[in-house]
């Protein structure tokens, strides 16, 4: 097995979650009622838990002596492996509650296929983070049916919210070709795998939303390549500040 | 959904937690929420998300019914001279070991 493949592997799955995290936190002091501000918050902490787990594996496995701080915090934007589906602006609630949706239900069908991987580790990380990744997608799921089932308002708002977000979701099914032996070897999983059952749990929630599905026309793809929209780097600028103003720095 | 206003904000929900199985649930505080789903969610994020419980109620607080402050002479007071109602008021009878 080739630790290269497997490391590109890793951060795939990793950098979803720190990205996406990431953006999530940007509500903190912001979200519409406390109680929701507590909610993203602990979202937030949780992917970027799962982050720090995945990254942990990918810097033994890399064996370059970077730790899981050094990939998050001083990698350059072309070196992410993210969907570029986790890196768009948060926009408004309505955004990104429906990217939280979309991602979420994606992030449950691959924990669940990765809690089935060879790998302990692995599996043990997956299958502490599927009991998360399912309570955001309740968390998300619930509020875009209030959204989309709401006022004009939030009803338009969450409808712009889908139009934009669903040519990213493509890229999320396209299983990358260098991941073939991980594949056959049981270590990873095959996200093109997991599109049927997530158009359907998410068809299934958005009809409930009185939201139209868009089309599936042409699909973005690049973020697993390392090729990514103008809104990562100003993401990592922010991000990484403090860790490249202060490197080594302890709190 | 009725959008949260500070002029009208969403219905209270009373929030009651179980810290173990078989223990009573008991008053934890309370959050905003437009429903019962959304009570729920909104209790787990604020007041349970370290592990304090297993079990969640929330109650929508226009429904419970509280004594006032004025209740208080008539609700409780009579009972501080009733000794006979605390089991401690009974001598035990010669021959019970049990206690």
């Amino acid at each position: 097995m080739a630790p290269a493949a497997l490391f590109t592997a890793l951060c795939r799955v990793g950098d979803d979650r720190l990205i996406l995290g990431h953006r999530t936190s940007e509500w903190c002091g912001h979200a519409p009622i406390l109680e929701e501000d507590i909610a993203l918050a602990n979202i937030a902490l949780d992917l970027i838990g799962q982050a720090t787990l995945v990254l942990q594996y990918a810097s033994a496995v890399e064996g370059a002596g970077r730790t899981e701080d050094a990939l998050a915090y001083f990698r350059e934007a072309v070196e992410f492996r993210n969907a570029m589906l986790c890196e768009l602006p948060r926009g408004d609630f309505g955004v990104t509650t429906v990217r939280q949706f979309l991602h979420g239900v994606f992030s449950v069908l691959q924990w669940d296929a990765l809690s089935r991987s060879v790998d302990p580790t692995i599996s043990g990380i997956a299958a502490k983070a599927l009991k998360e990744s399912r309570y955001h997608v309740r968390h998300a799921g619930e509020w875009v049916i209030r959204l989309g089932d709401g006022t004009a308002e939030s009803h338009a708002r969450t409808q712009a919210a889908v139009d934009a977000l669903w040519p990213y979701t493509g890229e999320l099914f396209m299983q990358p070709t260098d991941e073939a032996d991980l594949v056959a070897g049981g270590l990873t999983a095959d996200v093109s795998l997991l599109a049927p059952a997530w158009q359907q749990q998410v068809r299934d929630v958005l009809a409930r939303a009185t939201l139209q599905v868009p089309g599936d026309g042409w699909m973005h793809r690049g973020g697993r390549d390392g090729r990514h929209t103008e809104h990562l780097g100003h993401l990592l600028a922010e991000m990484q500040i403090v860790a490249r103003s202060h490197p080594g720095a302890q709190w | 959904m009725t959008p949260a206003s500070p002029e009208q904000p969403w219905p209270v929900w009373e929030v009651f937690i179980q810290p173990a199985a078989g223990d009573p649930h008991e008053h934890a505080g309370s959050v905003h929420a437009v429903d019962a789903e959304h009570a729920l969610q909104n209790a787990r994020d604020t007041y349970a998300r370290r592990n304090e419980g297993v079990s969640l109620w929330v109650v929508p607080a226009a429904a419970i019914t509280a004594s006032t402050p004025e209740d208080m002479g008539p609700f409780f007071d009579p009972a501080n001279d009733k000794a006979y109602r605390h089991p401690q008021f009974y001598k035990v009878p010669k021959g019970v070991k049990v206690f």
